[in-house]
Order: C-alpha cells, then structure tokens, then sequence
C-alpha cells in the first residue's frame, strides 16, 4: 500500500520530475497555488473542503478537510432511547434515509432476540431497494453535471421525484421516513401502492436507457472518465472503499449476497455487477447496472410480497437486554454498520457508525495526485458521497 | 413588379446616427432573443421542465428583462483586492468586441453598417478581442478560481482561432472575396450543377469549413462542450466568479450576443446571408433582415442543442482536439477548394 497523505503536503519526488519546466532554475520558479476546494463548491455535495496544491492544473496533492457537518450523532446516541435514534440515523445518509435505519433497526432486533415478520421485513427490502434506486438514479444524472452536460441532471431529478412519492405515499415522510419500528414497521403499505410502484420502475427502466444513450455512448463522457482516477481493487479495500465503488474495481463483494443474511435478499434473484477497469467510468457503469439491477428486485419483492402481520409482539417500553451487535448492510453508497453497545437500558450506551462514505473519501489524497482540475471533479463526482455520511 | 427603392435622402450625419443605434440596440436584443429563446425556453424543454412562464404573460417572454433590470438595482461589488479600474473595464471589453462584429453584417443589399474589403477578416479580428476582456477579468478579480478561468480563456483563444480562420479561407478561395456582402454576391449568383434557381449557399460545398466553423465558433463562445472558461461544476463561474450586478449583465450579453454575431456570420458565409432565390432590390432589402434573422436562429439552434447535450472536453483534450485533428482537416478543405477552384 502507498503511504497515505499527510497534512504538510510533502511533494512527491518522482511525480514532480515528470512535469515539464519543473527543472527550470530558482528564479523562475513559480511556485505551487494551493486551492481552496470547498467548503462551499458545488461540486462538493455539501460542505467538503478539500485543499488542493495545484502546479499549473496539475494537483501535486490533495487533502481533504472534512467536519464541517459533524453533528455527533453517536454522542447523541447514548442519550436517546432506541426508538428515538432512528430520527437521527435518518439524517446520515440523507438520500438514502430508509436504508439508514434497516441495520441499527436489525440490531436491536437481534439484541431483543425478536423478528419482525416475514411481510415487514419484505417491505423494509422494497423501501431500501427504493432508496436505492433514488440516491444511484440522482448520481446517474449528477455524474453528468460534474462533467458539464446540465441535462442529465434534470433527468436525474426528475425521475428520482417519482420514486420519493412512492416512499412518501408509503411511509409519510419523503426524505426521512423513520418508518422502522423495533419489531416491525410503522404502517403497511397503502392501496393502490404495488400498482403505482410498477408503472414507476417502468419509468426507471427507461430513464436508465436514456442516461446509457446520452451519456455512457458519448465520446467526451468516456474521454473524461475513462482511465481517470483509477483504485486497484486491493489498495481499495485496503482504504476501506466499498460498495459500487469497490466493485467498479473489480471486487465482487455485495454485503447483500457475501454477508450475514438479511431482510429478504437471501430469497431474490440477483446478480452483482462488477467491472474490471477501477476508474470514473467503471463506477458509472457500474451504478447504472446496479439500479436496473435494483428495480428488478423490486419487482420480485412485488411480486412476491407475503401477507401478514406487519408488526411483532414487542414490549411497549423497549428495554434492550445487555449485549453488543455489530449489523452490516450493503447500502446505496456502500457498506454501513452499526456497533451496538447495550447496558440493558433503554438507550445503547455506545454505537459506532460505520458509514460508507467516510471510508470512500479516504482514497482520495491517494487517488488526486497527478490528475488535473477537472478531473478532481469527475473523481469526486463518481465516488459519489453524501456529507451527512462522512461527518455523522 | 415595378422597380422599388427606399429612396430617402439622408445626410450622412443622420444615417451614422442610425447606424450607430441599430448595431448598439442588436446585440442586446439579440442576445435577449437567444437567451429566451434557447436558454429559457429550449433548455427547459430537453430538461423536462417549462422554464419561466409568468412573466410578461406569454410564456414568459419577459424573465430576461426583467432580470436585466433586477441586475441594475443590485449594489456593485467589488473584490477588495481587486485591480479596480482593469476590473471594470474588462465586462465593457467583452461586450464592445461584439458590437464591432455587427459592424460588417450585410442584412441586405444595402443594408450594412461598412462593407469593408477585408470584411471577414475584420470581424474574426474583433472576436478575438473579447479574450482580452476575459483575461483582464481574471487577472483584476484577484481570485485563483477566476485566473485558472481566465488562462484557459487564453490558451483556448490561441488553440480555435486558427481552425475557425483555416474553416473561413475555404469560403474566402470559393468566393473569391473577404467581403461579406461579396461573399453573399457569389452565393445569391453561383449555381448548383448549372442550375442556378437557389444560387449556391456554400454549405453544399463547404459543408466541411461550415462543421469546423461551427466547432471553433463554439469554442470563441466557450459553450460547451468547451466551456472549461466558466466551468460550472469546477470553476464555479471562472473569470466571471467575482462579478455581480450590471458588469456580470454585460458578460451575460456579450456572451449571447457573440453566438448571435457568430451564428449571423456563419448563416452569411455558409447559407446564403439576406438571400433567398427570387428577391431582388428594394424587397431584398426589406425581407433581408428576416430571412438573415431566420437562417440565424437555424444556426443557433445547432449550437445551443450541442451547448445543453454534451459533456465538457478537459483543457488539454481540447488543446488535443484542436491541434491533431480540426487545423489538418482545415488545411485539407483549404487544399481541396483551391484546387477544386483552379480545376474548375
């Protein structure tokens, strides 16, 4: 493994060799131009700073400020009870708010010792494959804006739109649902609902299609990413990069399919979409596949959906016995876990939040090096983070 | 058809005030038409949304102007480490170079502000200018977002005005002029195979010069997809980044208003100017403008479709694109046509 960055930019040697005019004499020596990327750039997601030395356009290193969201939900978490932290997990990954709570959900379940039923657990899947669908379908357009084409971005918008009324007509809440309760679910789903959600995931389909026409086809989209920001598959789960990410380079790990057993994926037909090359592209491709992928499991799950109660017998004040979980899933971003500490009170004494993105960005002093401006963006833009997620 | 003329006797003095109205009032309504047009309308449409509909009543075909007035009221900003005065003039630059393009833009037979001789080559000349503007606005705005726009304004001017010059001369050997009002001649009098009823717009011959021109003109106006000067994502705004208020207005304008001058000047040299087959004299010189305006608005339309589709090229990609590809297929069309035009 390469040495990871340090603070103080030490210029690497042998990248700087490679410049031309780096040879030149004292006097005319320009000197680096450190950037400020961030906290407010738009190609940041929120408030990343990322302080760049540049050389020309060329970035000689590049270090990441994160914190500027930090909101100490784990702190938090030891002062609500079980119950109440669903609403501050909601807000991790906010695109994804429902795929939040399923692991922390899970681990107090399995702390309890109690299941939620089979038709709960059914529509957790669908809600988090619908998560799924919503945060992957805003990068799929996003992607595009990063590299200068506007429209796919209100593609993106647009469509992913259809599928927050779906949660939102299930759950209540567009964003932020909090609609796991330990045990079950708040609600079934409404009338009229399975129906609605198959002309959606039509649209989806579709909407699919129209990104691989306008942009994985496109010349200047491939000359853009492809070979850019390149992640070695072991160097990347050295760093400890997961999800689509991860299997962009060719790693063909979903925690979905290789972890513990969860919800209703050990019952779907699925396959995991890997590709070889490791850069902006692969990533891309990988992500388009995932949500056609994702859309298909909804369908199953539809089809599928058992009946059922929706709610497990569970005591009214939730005392969860002593005992420690820690409870993976494989989630839009990647891989999110929750370490669980209980004391036997009503509240954990201690969760750790493992967050996917937080790995994700750990990559990039290592992966910015050498490249030029814009392709700092592009790489950023496909590793495709949440602030929420990396400052919790 | 009894012969008509618009036979007014004006003074000189009379007829340079009206000039100098008419080219000072076009590049901001055609830029006002543009951005309408296309920016706010067309856009929203390939992006599943109205765009602005309220204003003025009719699909809100006033939102520009109203905007215009909104940027007038706000309070002029400037940078405390600025070059003060380079940081005003630069916006003033920008906008002038479009005016002088206007200058030699026939919209009829006699319908032109100055038929110069080397009219073409005037007007490429001027365009240029307006990279001086930008790097004047970089350079004044002391910010490292505006100077990275501003150097690439630069070495993106010096890469694309050698294709859209090269692109230029195919019609210049065809025509046999650099006037624009000539070229429009050899148009309205050639013929296609010996039949001259549509006269010869040079897109059928230079239809190779008209796809570079359209390129190069696209990278002059840095639209996407060589928009790296202002890139949105990366650069935030570029060189404009620490503009407000009515200097950020004239960038606006001139920014629109020079894909109007380009789009008139490539419907000039490439679809025939003011003509169409059939109209001569005085009605030309009525119709003209229309049918200069209409053929134009086709123009701009190809390049606002390409502006909003695409992705952006990397500054060295375009460098690359520029350099390997569009000045050897220019000098090829320039070998082609002379020697099309001494064989012939």
């Amino acid at each position: 493994m390469t040495s990871t960055e340090t603070p103080g930019f030490e210029v690497d040697p042998a990248l700087y060799s490679n410049l031309a005019g780096s040879q030149v004499n004292v006097e005319l020596d320009t000197g680096d131009m450190i950037l400020n990327l961030g906290p407010q750039h738009p190609a940041t997601h929120g408030t990343l700073r990322l302080v760049v030395r540049l050389d020309g356009e060329r970035v000689v290193a590049a270090d990441p400020v994160i914190g500027y969201m930090h909101r100490g939900y784990e702190k938090l978490s030891e002062f609500r009870t079980y119950p109440q932290i669903t609403t501050l997990i909601n807000r991790i990954d906010w695109l994804s708010s429902f795929a939040n709570e399923v692991p922390f959900v899970h681990g107090a379940e399995q702390l309890m010792g109690i299941e939620a039923p089979p038709r709960a657990q059914w529509i957790r899947t669908i809600l988090t494959e619908l998560s799924r669908i919503a945060t992957i379908y805003l990068f799929l357009g996003e992607m595009g804006l990063q590299v200068g084409a506007l429209t796919p971005a209100f593609w993106g918008f647009r469509d992913r739109e259809l599928v927050l009324n779906l949660i939102e007509s299930a759950t209540g809440g567009r964003f932020h649902p909090n609609f796991n309760r330990i045990g079950g679910l708040k609600d079934d789903l409404p009338w009229g609902w399975i129906a609605e959600c198959r002309t959606t995931m039509d649209k989806i389909l579709r909407g699919c299609d129209d990104f691989e026409d306008v942009l994985v086809g496109n010349e200047i989209f491939e000359a853009r990413t492809r070979g850019i920001g390149i992640i070695p598959g072991e160097l990347g789960a050295a760093y400890g990069v997961s999800g689509a990410n991860l299997r962009a380079s060719g790693i063909d790990w979903d925690l979905r399919r290789d972890g513990k057993p969860y919800l209703a994926y050990p019952e779907l037909d699925f396959k995991v979409w890997t590709h070889s090359d490791g850069d902006s592209f692969a990533r891309y491709w990988v992500r388009l596949q995932e949500t056609r992928e994702a859309v298909r499991m909804v369908i199953q799950l539809l089809d599928g959906l058992p009946a059922g109660p929706i709610m497990a017998k569970v005591p009214r004040i939730i005392k969860v016995p002593e005992g420690e979980v820690w409870v993976e899933t494989e989630n839009p971003l990647g891989q999110m876990g929750y370490y669980i500490v209980s004391k036997g009170a009503t509240g954990p004494f201690r969760v750790k939040i493992r967050s996917a993105s937080f790995s994700n960005v750990s990559i990039l002093p290592w992966l910015l090096r050498g490249v030029y401006v814009p392709d700092v963006i592009t790489i950023m833009g496909s590793l495709y983070f949440i602030l929420g997620d990396i400052d919790r | 058809m009894p012969h008509m003329t618009l036979a007014l006797e004006i003074g000189w003095g009379t007829t340079l005030a009206i000039k100098t109205l008419l080219v000072l009032a076009i590049i901001p309504v055609g830029a006002l038409i543009l951005g309408y047009t296309f920016l706010l309308k067309m856009m929203s449409h390939m992006q599943s949304r109205l765009g602005p509909m309220d204003p003025g009543g009719f699909h809100g075909w006033f939102q520009l102007v109203g905007d215009g007035i909104k940027f007038l009221q706000k309070e002029d900003i400037m940078p405390a480490e600025s070059d003060r005065r380079v940081f005003a003039m630069a916006p003033a630059i920008v906008v002038i170079s479009t005016f002088l393009i206007f200058l030699v833009v026939p919209t009829g037979p006699r319908l032109v502000v100055k038929d110069l001789d080397v009219g073409v080559f005037y007007a490429l000349a001027v365009s240029s200018l307006s990279v001086v503007g930008v790097l004047m606005a970089g350079w004044a705005s002391a910010n490292k977002f505006a100077l990275i726009g501003a150097l690439r304004a630069a070495a993106q001017l010096i890469a694309y005005e050698l294709p859209l010059l090269l692109a230029v001369v195919g019609v210049v050997i065809q025509a046999g002029t650099m006037s624009l009002q000539g070229i429009v001649g050899a148009q309205v009098d050639g013929s296609i195979f010996g039949f001259s009823g549509l006269g010869n717009p040079f897109i059928l011959t230079q239809f190779v010069g008209f796809f570079l021109f359209l390129i190069a003109a696209q990278a002059e106006l840095t639209q996407t997809p060589f928009d790296m000067p202002v890139a949105e994502s990366e650069l935030v705004a570029g060189y404009m980044v620490e503009y407000t208020g009515f200097r950020f207005l004239f960038f606006f304008i001139g920014e629109f208003g020079t894909a109007f001058a380009f789009a008139a000047l490539a419907a000039t040299m490439y679809l025939g100017g003011w003509a169409i087959p059939g109209v001569t004299g005085g009605m030309a010189d009525l119709l003209g403008p229309l049918v200069l305006f209409v053929k134009l608005m086709g123009v701009a339309f190809l390049m606002f479709w390409v502006r909003f589709t695409y992705p952006r090229l990397r500054e060295d990609q375009l460098q690359a694109v520029a350099w390997k590809y569009l000045i050897p297929i220019g000098l090829l069309n320039i070998i082609v046509t002379a020697i099309i035009k001494v064989a012939v």
